[in-house]
């Protein structure tokens, strides 16, 4: 029966913190204005981002050369990104009001990849002046 | 039971990022700001130095290695208190009531220890498994206890330091995980080997979330909780 109960509070404690771990490393990139060159490469024309944008963008994330500390942050986000998915799915038709908070935070997950699909852009045009400027 | 690749694995990637929240912290001249953490994690590197040695030395299934993990994991726990203590201290620092945390704090660790002694006192005539996992389980739920009230100060009091934040959420993510691994394990023994891989994958995790915290976020970093709880529309 202990055990039950210390089962019980466990897991939903945790979902909560593992919840709002994930949104403290969302919030970061909320304030970042996505530049233009950004946009451009992802097709995305507005500043409003798709929910499932998302692992395309993961991909062209991919496609730039790594900066090295940004990984810890993209596998969290991808892992509260597809525990998202698996709730809204489930809850889409059973309870709407939670399915619309996932897509919410699913678009959050898309706004924070393109962030750092945009500071790796900006690190490859560094690294490519910076070999430019070597050879010359 | 013989331990795999991936044990090994683990404990190797553990043991770095442990070392290296402590060297982080010595470069980036953090190590007095955060003390406790970094005593708690330091002590965590050599404790899973020491499991290692223990086992290659007398194998994982002697009484030896048996007395060396539970003996280790109280002074971990203490050392995790500790810990928990700080942030209590961080939090309510502008309310100048560490004193009274100080008080309260030591006066919960001697009732746990208190606890604890007579339910190993109870039952040291049958130092099962299933003790084991049982007096684990309670362990680290006061522990998912004590950071949860805190994560509800953090909330009540519009705490807005990031890596304050960051640093307890970590904590509860991995505490909370690990109480729950060993519940379950309490209520399906025979099903244990599932959730057997809980406790080390969040050595892990808890270390590396927290270098990833003090490598990243900026001391002056600032963040409305409001933004970091959930509700549905």
């Amino acid at each position: 029966m202990i055990a039950a109960l210390i089962c019980v509070i466990s897991l939903a404690t945790f979902l909560q913190f593992f919840v709002s771990y994930s949104r403290s490393i969302l919030a970061s990139s909320r304030k970042v204005q996505l530049s233009d060159r950004v946009r451009e490469v992802t097709g995305i024309p507005s500043q409003e981002i798709a929910a499932d944008d998302f692992q395309r963008i993961v991909q062209l994330v991919r496609l730039c050369p790594e900066r090295g500390d940004d990984q810890t942050e993209i596998r969290a986000v991808g892992t509260y990104y597809g525990l998202l998915h698996v709730l809204g799915q489930i809850c889409r038709s059973l309870i709407p009001s939670v399915a619309a908070w996932t897509e919410q935070e699913r678009r959050s997950c898309s706004y924070f990849a393109a962030v750092a699909l945009d500071r790796r852009i900006s690190y490859s045009r560094d690294l490519l002046t910076q070999q430019a400027g070597d050879r010359s | 039971m013989q331990l795999g690749p991936v044990d090994y694995g683990l404990w190797l990637i553990g043991f770095l990022l442990e070392a290296y929240v402590v060297v982080c912290s010595l470069f980036r001249k953090d190590f007095l700001r955060y003390i406790p953490l970094n005593i708690y994690m330091l002590a965590v590197a050599l404790v899973t130095w020491g499991q290692y040695h223990f086992i290659h030395t007398y194998g994982l299934n002697s009484p030896s290695y048996f007395y060396y993990y539970y003996y280790s994991d109280s002074l971990l726990c203490i050392l995790m208190y500790l810990v928990i203590i700080h942030f209590y201290q961080e939090v309510f620092v502008e309310m100048k009531v560490s004193r009274y945390i100080r008080g309260a704090a030591a006066l919960l660790l001697a009732a746990t220890a208190f606890f604890s002694y007579i339910v190993v006192r109870q039952n040291q005539e049958h130092m099962t498994t299933r003790f084991v996992v049982e007096l684990e389980q309670n362990i680290n739920f006061v522990v998912v206890v004590l950071t949860y009230l805190l994560w509800g100060a953090i909330l009540k009091l519009r705490e807005t330091r990031t890596r304050l934040i960051q640093l307890v959420l970590a904590l509860g993510v991995a505490f909370s995980a690990t109480a729950g691994s060993y519940a379950l394990r309490n209520l399906f023994p025979d099903s244990s080997y599932l959730f057997r891989w809980v406790p080390p994958v969040m050595g892990v995790w808890l270390p590396l979330a927290w270098a990833y915290t003090l490598t990243k976020v900026p001391e002056d970093a600032r963040l409305a909780t409001a933004r970091l709880v959930a509700r549905a529309r």
